[in-house]
Parts: C-alpha cells; sequence; structure tokens
C-alpha cells in the first residue's frame, strides 16, 4: 500500500530537514499556520462548532419559530425512551426502518461488489470499459435514481410490472405502496446504485495483492476456493474493514431513496431515522428533539464501528 | 483469462451491463415519449411519435424553471470544486511538509471528522447558515461543504508521495514556502488536483438532503431538490419527470466519461487508507 509506506518514511525525512532548514523555519514561524488558515476557518465554522453548537441545541426546548429556548437539560434524550411522549414511536419507527435498511443492504454490498472485482479483476479486453458501465449508476445522484426507479417500480403504471405481467408473473406487486415489498425496492435501487462504488475499491483492493502470493498458494495446489480464503481474503482485510464501516454509515445515513421512491409508504414504515430527524427539525422546526435523535444516532454507528473495527482485530490474531 | 471460453465470458460481462445501463436507456426513450405512450401496457421501447413535448412543458413552466437550476447547479459545483482546491491543497501542503507545533492533533482532528455522520451537523448548519445570511442562496451550498476532510487528506497523501528532491533544490535556489507550493508542488500534483476537482464537483451537484432545507425559492433550486419538485407537481406526467432527470444526468455522465481516470482513482484511493 503506497499510503501506507509514505506515512512511515516521512518522520526521519522530516526531522532531517527540520535541521538543516532550521534558519528559514524560524523566521517564517507563522507560515504554516497562514498555510492553515483559510481551510481552518471554514473546518472550524461548518464542522467543529456545529458539532458542539449540536450539542447544547439538543439540551434546550429549541423551537426555531419561537423567540424563548428554554434550557431543558436531558429532557429531549429522555423524551426519545418515554413510551409517552409524542416523539417515542415516531423515532423508534424510524430508527428501526433504518436498522432493517441497513441490516439488508450491507451484507448485499460487500458480496455482491466483492463477486464482481473478482470478475473484473483479470485481464481481458474491454474491462475498463465495462468497470465503468458498472460505476455508471453512481455517478447520478439519489434525486435522479429515485425519480426514475420512482417511475420504473410505478405499481399501476411502470415497466416492471408491466413486463412481469406480460410474461406470466404477479404484475401488480405493490413495489412503492407494500411491505415487504418497499422494502425489496429500498435495498435492491440502493445496491443497483452503489455496487459500483464498493467494487471498484475491492478492485484496488485486489490489485494490491502480490502475485507471488497466488503462485505460492497454487504451488500448494489447494484450488480456488483455498486461493481465495487463504489469499485473497486476508489481503483484502484493510479493505474490508473500510468497506464494511463505510457501507454501514451510508446506510444509516439513508434519506433520498425513502424521500422519493416511497416517500415513508406503507404509512411511515418506510421512513428512515435521517428522514424523521430532517422533518422534526427541518420541517416542523423542532430542533433541540431533532438534534438529540441525531447524536443518539451517532452514538449508535460509533458503537457499531467500534464492534466492526474489533471484530477485523480479533480476526487478526 | 486462459480458462474462460470468451464467449461465455463476454456474455455474462455484457448481460450484466444491461442491468446497469438498461434504466438509464429506458429514462432517455421515456423523455420522447408522450405522457400516455409513457405507461402504455404492453410497454414500447421506443417512443412511436417521437416528441419534444416534454421539454417544451417543463421549460414553459415559471414555477420549474429548469434551466436556472441547471445554471445554479454548474455554479455551486464549480464554486465548490475550486473552493475544495484552493483551501484543501494549501492545508495540505502545510501538513506535508512544513513543521508547526500542533501538527499532530490538527491532522488527528480533522481525520476524526471523516467519522462524523453528517447529518449531525445538519441542523447546527442551517442556524449557522442563518444566522450568516446564506440561507436560500448558493452560498449555502458553496461554502459548508468545503469543509470536508477528504480534500486535505487525500492531497495530504499525494504530496507525501512526491520526491523531495525538486523541492529541496527550490530551497537551494532561495524559493520560500509559498514559491515552492504553488510553483513546484501544485504543477507536480495536477492529476490528484484533477482528481479531487471531479470528485468535489459530482459530490456537489448530486447533493439532495441540504439544498431540499435550505433553499425556499424555486428560481434559487439546483437539479435535485428540483426533480423533487418536479415529483410532487407532474406527478404520472413521467416524461416531463424523466426530462428533468435526464437534464441532471448528462453533464455528470459525460465528466465521468471524461474524466473517469481521475473519477476511478479518486474513489480507489478512498478506500486505501486503512
Amino acid at each position: 500500500m503506497a499510503a501506507e509506506t509514505a506515512l512511515t518514511r516521512t518522520p526521519p525525512v522530516q526531522a532531517e530537514e527540520a535541521g538543516a532548514g532550521g534558519r528559514v523555519r524560524r523566521t517564517a514561524l507563522l507560515t504554516p499556520y497562514l498555510f492553515l488558515l483559510p481551510y481552518a476557518v471554514v473546518f472550524c465554522t461548518f464542522v467543529l462548532a456545529p458539532a458542539v453548537y449540536g450539542l447544547w441545541i439538543s439540551l434546550h426546548d429549541w423551537d426555531y419559530l419561537l423567540p424563548g429556548k428554554p434550557f431543558v437539560g436531558l429532557d429531549n434524550y429522555k423524551a426519545l425512551f418515554d413510551s409517552n411522549s409524542a416523539v417515542y414511536s415516531f423515532w423508534w419507527e424510524s430508527l428501526s426502518a433504518t436498522a432493517i435498511f441497513t441490516a439488508f443492504s450491507v451484507p448485499l454490498l460487500l458480496v455482491i461488489p466483492l463477486m464482481l472485482a473478482l470478475l473484473l479483476n483479470r485481464n481481458f479486453r474491454g474491462r475498463t470499459v465495462f468497470r465503468a458501465i458498472y460505476f455508471a449508476p453512481y455517478v447520478l445522484g439519489v434525486a435522479v435514481i429515485g425519480v426514475l426507479w420512482r417511475f420504473l417500480l410505478d405499481p399501476n403504471l411502470g415497466v416492471v410490472n408491466s413486463v412481469l405481467g406480460a410474461i406470466g408473473l404477479p404484475g401488480d406487486t405493490p413495489w412503492t405502496t407494500g411491505l415487504p415489498w418497499a422494502w425489496v425496492t429500498l435495498v435492491g435501487v440502493t445496491v443497483w446504485w452503489t455496487l459500483g462504488f464498493n467494487a471498484v475499491i475491492y478492485l484496488a483492493g485486489l490489485q494490491d495483492i502480490p502475485r507471488e502470493l497466488y503462485e505460492a498458494a497454487r504451488i500448494d495446489g489447494g484450488g480456488k476456493w483455498a486461493e481465495f480464503r487463504h489469499v485473497t481474503l486476508p489481503g483484502l482485510r484493510p479493505v474490508l474493514l473500510f468497506v464494511t464501516v463505510n457501507t454501514v454509515l451510508v446506510s444509516a445515513n439513508m434519506f433520498g431513496q425513502s424521500y422519493l421512491i416511497t416517500q415513508g409508504a406503507p404509512g411511515t414504515e418506510t421512513r428512515t431515522a435521517i428522514m424523521y430527524i430532517a422533518q422534526v427539525g427541518l420541517s416542523d422546526y423542532k430542533m433541540g428533539s431533532a438534534a438529540a435523535m441525531s447524536y443518539l444516532l451517532t452514538a449508535c454507528l460509533l458503537v457499531i464501528s467500534l464492534l466492526v473495527f474489533r471484530l477485523f482485530r480479533e480476526k487478526d490474531s | 483469462m486462459s480458462r474462460v471460453k470468451p464467449i461465455a465470458w463476454y456474455t455474462v460481462l455484457i448481460g450484466l451491463s444491461l442491468v446497469f445501463v438498461a434504466p438509464l436507456v429506458w429514462m432517455a426513450l421515456t423523455t420522447f415519449k408522450t405522457s400516455s405512450e409513457a405507461t402504455r401496457v404492453p410497454p414500447t421501447v421506443f417512443p412511436s411519435e417521437p416528441t419534444t413535448g416534454a421539454f417544451s412543458t417543463l421549460m414553459g413552466n415559471d414555477q420549474t424553471p429548469v434551466l436556472r437550476w441547471f445554471l445554479n447547479s454548474v455554479l455551486a459545483a464549480t464554486g465548490q470544486a475550486v473552493l475544495v482546491l484552493a483551501i484543501a491543497s494549501m492545508a495540505a501542503y502545510a501538513l506535508a511538509r512544513l513543521e508547526f507545533r500542533g501538527k499532530k492533533l490538527i491532522f488527528g482532528m480533522i481525520i476524526a471528522t471523516l467519522f462524523v455522520p453528517g447529518f449531525v451537523l445538519i441542523i447546527p448548519n442551517f442556524l449557522l447558515v442563518d444566522r450568516l445570511g446564506m440561507l436560500d442562496s448558493l452560498w449555502a451550498l458553496i461554502i459548508p461543504g468545503a469543509a470536508g476532510a477528504f480534500g486535505v487528506f487525500f492531497l495530504r497523501q499525494f504530496f507525501l508521495s512526491l520526491p523531495r528532491e525538486l523541492e529541496e533544490a527550490a530551497v537551494l535556489e532561495g524559493a520560500n514556502s509559498w514559491q515552492i507550493f504553488t510553483r513546484v508542488v501544485l504543477p507536480l500534483s495536477k492529476p490528484a488536483l484533477a482528481t479531487l476537482a471531479v470528485i468535489s464537483f459530482l459530490t456537489n451537484w448530486n447533493d439532495f438532503i441540504w439544498p431540499i432545507y435550505v433553499l425556499f425559492s424555486p428560481e434559487q433550486f439546483t437539479l435535485p431538490p428540483g426533480l423533487a419538485i418536479l415529483q410532487g407537481a407532474y406527478t404520472i406526467n413521467y416524461p416531463v419527470i424523466m426530462a428533468g432527470a435526464l437534464v441532471a444526468s448528462i453533464p455528470v455522465l459525460l465528466l465521468f466519461v471524461v474524466a473517469q481516470r481521475y473519477v476511478i482513482e479518486g474513489v480507489s484511493r478512498s478506500g486505501l487508507k486503512g
């Protein structure tokens, strides 16, 4: 991995240079900070400050439209666990919607792109063309793929149901309006849309595995499956860790697909946590409550990410 | 490759390609159909009487100024790409090559935010943008998003991989840090800068949740929130909605065709930080 070697190589070289250019450095003590300044201003304003400001908001009954924003301590958090509160059932319903979506899309987005990457990890004519084709949906935003699939999967007017009907299968599946079909749609569309992204990352990882390892495995004569288990998978470990954590985070952030394809239907069953947070905070302007929800969700994601890291560490030893 | 029959091999690859391409082709074909033909059972593949009626409807409606949305999208995505290149390259250079107090801490803080999910920042950022008077303006789409850590991280990695000899030669000739940065490092980094520019442009072009909530007036919209408006306004007049989707797709698909190498490079790199 080029990145890692660069990182480990740096410190000694820098130490050397600090000695050689010491005088220049001292006269220009401020220079590094000036280089950092423009980014630091934007970073502090729109990342650091809001991360702290959000916590502050979550401790208040913060209605955007009202002048008074009384301090309420942890009440916004407590309300999320209190079955008598107005937000309780909607919040847990939306959190479980996100959980269902994540639980089904993550495994598919780990396995299918890996198979695709293995398929593409050979020398053949047109390799980059096929890679580009499989990646293409990803360069379109969620808004485009959302309105497109909403059309294709329209239960009454969509081409998917007409084709299914024409070949003798049920032609009235409620892809966007009924359960479990709405989940099949949301997971399926997301897999179609983003599998090229994970496949490209896997492919880069596969190309970093030294060929000699495969040759050694071939001499040992374990067959394709043994080669995959003992060379490919261990070689992909750091990439697998990244893909797993990243896919979990992206899935938990799901918003646009539900917003455009199912609009939360049926009822509010497919309304995800982010949709609910955005609605409470930015449509109903109950920002204290929405901020509390977003921190609780972040805490959940942090725990999940740490568990994934652990899992990969243990397999290491 | 040796053990696989080429015909079977390419059949599989082409079959798979159809899964990805067919829906996009269907979108393009639909825009040239009439509303009733678009939802006819059984469906027609090619428009029986090709029409640009969907585009006329789209362009003729003041409530859905698609050309304006297009222009806004171009301005926001270009503006953010330029801003990211400027500020991220400077910060990355300091972090890769200069010595200063607190360097590790600052870099650590920037990297830590790669793991902060975006939605946590949405509500406080909405209030900040409101305070700064940027609500319902393109500035709200350009500036906050430029704070992302990816650009700094990505360019720092690239700068670290550059050979030091040229920079050392410039030092001997009496160049200062700014001259080394602009005359030696940046020219050597064109591929990395192009990659970051393309990735920033695509990300901004496709952003959906943030513009829906910080933009209010139809003439301030970019294409993604515009598509949500089209879906609400035209419900089952699918050719019009698909025409809007096509307008939003063509620039990024073209950019992808032209700059595929950079897009793939940027995505590959994001996975190799492990």
